[in-house]
């Protein structure tokens, strides 16, 4: 089942309070994917020079000889420790700290990097997931939910949504796909890495390979229509806003719903139902094979 | 009588409405902060009146029988799904599947309805004042679907013998769904659903009519050669 979630915020007063909307949504969707939970956080007004990588450290991390060790190699660091996930914010270009990390610490697991993103996923109750990672407390431009009714993959960190495969992008994908093998092994071969064995990942990378190509987030995601064979409502971020797109049979739900302050998306409008003058809000069910997207 | 959701639990507030004792004269309640809730109002079996304040989430109303329930905002998937009798009247708009395998009853939606509107509905009056998503009569089998404004792709799609009545534009049709004469009986039947939806815009005329060719649900023997 899976339920997904976003918001964007327009009136730049409610930045400081998109944790507090964002966890609210995730919570209420806890009832279609108890499994799992996970969220991006943009916080694209900003303009950040230094690089944020949001790594998921193993159990029985070192995290104080990591501390050392980090601070040694590299400069103008800062860190952020958030239940078992570490932002870490770095002028290092991501092919050098990356790399870096793969060769020193091969069982972290890198969960998204950006100038403007934050990813935080676990296993577990959506519910206690956003409270361990205090996600109340995020500011920001927009955010991404997911929870996670596991079916095509097993339930681990590396399996929960978002998934993130390129710089500053996150997919969150309620439904499943059919074609994802073949897909993923046309993706390996033009060099993309995937690190599950899961369908959205895969999704994620294909959309990833088309914005390194130059596309629009849009045609990329109109692309998608023809390439990904499945059950589909996605909710695409980038740095500056997020798209949403389902598939044409349209058998997954969302619904929209728009003030002059926020965009917000969601499986189910109860996901919805405590935003402030959403009684007001413009809400309607996007219409399949149609993309729609809001922007910075 | 009023029951405010975010005071009162769902399954209680829905017993309460379930069981009403005949007796007492009480027949009007109020349901305020439905919050996207599901299976609101869902199993009424008495002739009450119920308005509820707010969007509902999924399966509002389902298998309703007698009672009239009044929806002032959306509704989500399966509005009055699998309902006997009664009537719903929802004054936004309504997800997929509204109607869905309905066996009686009215249902009147003010705004539009998504995608596969009247699913194999078997007897219910659906009356639909906006537009109808994809797939909208999928199998349906009796009754009359009703539209004021257009209808997405594959409108009625395997129809058995429900009536579609549609005054706006057809995006195009399912397998095996015609356009059909109207007769006498079938503008009478415009005339009273637009009577029950207090719609004025619009006269039995503006409408057509589509409904079975009949060439998919009995056998053709020249087939016989494709088993």
């Amino acid at each position: 089942m899976c339920g997904i979630v976003g918001i964007f915020i327009k009136n730049p007063k409610l930045r400081n309070k998109l944790g507090v909307y964002l966890s609210a949504m995730i919570d209420n969707m806890s009832s279609r994917g108890p499994d799992s939970a996970g969220f991006a956080i943009y916080d694209s007004l900003n303009n950040h020079k230094m690089i944020k990588y949001s790594l998921c450290l193993s159990d029985n991390f070192n995290f104080s000889t990591f501390k050392k060790d980090i601070k040694k190699n590299f400069k103008d660091l800062r860190l952020k420790l958030l239940s078992d996930h570490l932002v870490v914010t770095t002028s290092a270009k991501p092919e050098i700290f990356i790399n870096y990390l793969k060769n020193n610490y091969p069982k972290i697991s890198i969960v998204g990097y950006g100038k403007s993103i934050e990813i935080f996923k676990q296993v577990g109750n959506p519910k206690d997931i956003v409270k361990r990672f205090k996600l109340n407390s995020f500011k920001g431009s927009h955010g991404i939910g997911h929870t996670r009714m596991a079916t095509e993959s097993a339930i681990t960190t590396n399996g929960s949504h978002p998934y993130s495969t390129g710089q500053d992008e996150c997919l969150v994908h309620n439904g499943s796909l059919s074609n994802h093998n073949n897909l993923r092994r046309i993706l390996i071969k033009k060099g993309k890495k995937f690190d599950s064995l899961n369908d959205t990942e895969v999704a994620a990378g294909y959309i990833s390979d088309k914005l390194s190509e130059k596309k629009s987030l849009k045609d990329t995601l109109l692309d998608g229509l023809k390439d990904l064979d499945g059950f589909y409502t996605f909710i695409a971020g980038t740095k500056n806003g997020f798209a949403v797109l389902r598939d044409e049979i349209g058998c997954k739900p969302a619904v929209i719903a728009e003030t002059k302050d926020y965009v917000a998306i969601a499986s189910e409008f109860q996901a919805m139902a405590h935003l402030p003058n959403v009684s007001k809000a413009n809400i309607f069910e996007p219409q399949p094979g149609v993309v729609y997207a809001w922007e910075n | 009588m009023h029951f405010d959701l975010r005071k009162k639990n769902l399954r209680e507030t829905n017993s309460f409405l379930q069981n009403i004792d005949r007796k007492k004269n009480q027949r009007d309640f109020i349901i305020t902060n439905p919050d996207g809730h599901h299976a609101i109002c869902a199993g009424l079996k008495n002739d009450i009146s119920v308005t509820v304040k707010g969007h509902t989430g999924y399966y509002c109303g389902g298998m309703n029988q007698k009672a009239k329930i009044t929806i002032e905002g959306n509704a989500g998937t399966g509005l009055a799904e699998n309902m006997m009798s009664g009537t719903i009247h929802v004054k936004g708009n309504v997800s997929q599947s509204a109607g869905a395998t309905a066996h009686g009853g009215t249902i009147i939606i003010d705004g539009d309805a998504s995608s596969r509107c009247g699913i194999s509905m078997k007897g219910v009056d659906i009356i639909v004042k906006g537009s109808v998503g994809h797939m909208s009569a999928f199998m349906a089998q009796s009754g009359s679907l009703l539209i004021c404004g257009d209808a997405g792709e594959a409108l009625g799609d395997s129809v058995y013998e429900t009536n579609i009545y549609i005054a706006g534009k057809v995006s195009n049709l399912g397998a095996d769904c015609v356009e059909k004469k109207m007769n006498k009986f079938h503008l009478k039947k415009i005339d009273e659903l637009l009577k029950k939806g207090n719609i004025k815009k619009y006269k039995a005329n503006n409408f057509k009519r589509y409904g079975s060719a009949r060439k998919l649900y009995n056998f053709n023997i020249d087939n016989v050669s494709a088993y």
